[in-house]
């Protein structure tokens, strides 16, 4: 399983990225679509939407199921990768490319996992 | 705890992924996902282990009358060889399970059930039995393999066929060898495509599994999971139980007229008389706006509730999101647009004709 050093990571599968200007880029990990398999719909928030630490930001779909995916800080959504609608499975080809919103004017953030402990979890979840 | 089927080591060691199913340990995908194995059923060919349905047999001389009493298709003048669909309903028209007939011979029938229904099924079987009829559960000791493509003919000569395979769409054929082991062969399925189910023993399922896989290399064959079954079925617009049907919606509101007749007597009848035209029907919806509907979500029509959803996903072969619902009467006529409720979001859709695939 793929675990970029360079990125920070949820309990709940997410990562993020710090770039710039105080934003952060989120999106879903390589154990989240392997999970889901598939991707078929990606429904994502709208730029100015603001987000709350841990909760719902969008939500992706397979053929089977629907997750929500969580945002780990709360702040106001700044950008959306919109070729995600027309290509939702490129989360699946290419999570760490695949982003699905930039953040800013974060208030708020959830303790992170870095590489070497988010790996931990993923083990212990797929044990 | 659940039961493992005859497959469950040859699904662990392609590396499916396992989940509880009506009972049992069954793969849901494989590593070349749902999208893949759906795609390889409706291009070229599939192979599913569908061990957990149930098998129940009919014999002796009041066979024919109980299968008659019971079930909402006629069965009486059904050859030899052939397959018949039919509900099973309650006294109040509602369903028990949705099943096929097997006539083995004029005093003995196979009856396949669901593998979520089957001791519900055999249960209700023995209660409603009577004259001279065994009412047999042999699902404990039957594996059914499902071929389904169009390339299904051509990989199960490769197997090499001792006797014929049916011919024709809903017979079948007993006493078939393949690949030097016995087995019943039905053209059936449940996936919209061409195909057969294969029944045989326990013992020899792995190794036919094998031998079809083989077969089917350089042919297009993928082993398929559970995932792959229900998109397929529902692109076919197949009802599912527990979806399209259950014990409070009868088969002529599920659109199972064709299998209902009303000129004989079946446990339901005259409830399913006494209603009359059906207040409501289960239609096809298309989705028109961004968003895929699942089953038990409202739908509205100009503001009004007239029903939920029964099922529904993105479809990988046609590449668009459909469901099926069940609706009022009154606002079933295909072209009705309507709105879904996808978890507090009104989506807008379309009822179209059913089905949403029909192989050509």
């Amino acid at each position: 399983m793929n675990m970029p050093e360079n990125l920070l990571y949820t309990k709940s599968h997410e990562w993020l990225q710090r770039l710039e200007d105080g934003r952060v880029r989120v999106g879903m990990t390589d154990f989240a679509q392997s999970q889901m398999g598939d991707l078929v719909f990606i429904n994502l928030p709208e730029v100015g939407d603001a987000v709350t630490m841990g909760e719902r930001f969008a939500d992706v779909e397979s053929v089977k199921a629907v997750e929500d995916v969580f945002s780990p800080v709360s702040g106001t959504v700044c950008a959306v990768n919109e070729a995600l609608l027309d290509a939702p499975e490129s989360v699946n080809s290419d999570p760490y490319g695949a982003w699905l919103a930039e953040m800013n004017e974060i208030s708020q953030e959830e303790e992170l996992l870095d590489a070497q402990a988010y790996a931990a979890l993923v083990a212990s979840e797929e044990a | 705890m659940e039961l493992k089927t005859p497959l469950y080591d040859c699904h662990v060691a392609l590396g499916g992924k396992i989940v509880p199913f009506a009972g049992y340990l069954l793969p849901v995908q494989y590593p070349s996902g749902v999208i893949a194995e759906h795609m390889a059923v409706r291009k070229q060919a599939g192979l599913f282990d569908v061990s957990h349905m149930g098998e129940v047999i009919f014999s002796g001389p009041d066979a024919l009358k109980n299968l008659n009493y019971l079930m909402t298709n006629d069965f009486t003048n059904m050859a030899i060889g052939k397959v018949r669909y039919s509900p099973m309903c309650n006294e109040t028209g509602g369903c028990v399970d949705d099943l096929i007939v097997y006539k083995l011979g004029e005093e003995s029938y196979l009856v396949v059930v669901n593998a979520a229904n089957r001791h519900k099924d055999v249960a209700w079987m023995k209660a409603h039995a009577f004259g001279d009829v065994k009412v047999e559960d042999i699902s404990d000791t039957v594996a059914q393999l499902a071929l389904q493509g169009p390339r299904s003919h051509e990989i199960m000569l490769k197997l090499g066929v001792e006797g014929s395979l049916p011919t024709k769409y809903y017979t079948f054929k007993r006493e078939v060898v393949l690949a030097g082991m016995r087995c019943l062969v039905s053209q059936t399925g449940y996936t919209g495509e061409a195909g057969y189910e294969i029944y045989l023993s326990n013992e020899d399922a792995p190794r036919m599994w094998n031998a079809l896989l083989q077969a089917g290399e350089g042919l297009g064959l993928i082993p398929c999971g559970l995932g792959a079954r229900d998109t397929l079925r529902l692109e076919a617009a197949m009802p599912l139980y527990g979806h399209e049907m259950d014990d409070t919606i009868d088969p002529i509101e599920t659109g199972l007229g064709f299998a209902v007749k009303m000129g004989k007597d079946f446990i339901g009848r005259d409830a399913i008389a006494a209603k009359g035209t059906p207040v409501r029907q289960r239609v096809g919806l298309r989705m028109t706006g961004r968003g895929i509907a699942r089953e038990h979500q409202d739908i509205y029509c100009q503001g009004q509730l007239i029903g939920h959803t029964t099922s529904g996903t993105h479809c990988p072969y046609l590449g668009q999101a459909v469901a099926m619902a069940l609706v009022d009467a009154a606002s079933s006529q295909v072209g009705t647009a309507v709105e879904v409720d996808i978890r507090g979001r009104k989506v807008g859709a379309e009822i179209v004709p059913l089905p949403f695939y029909k192989r050509a």
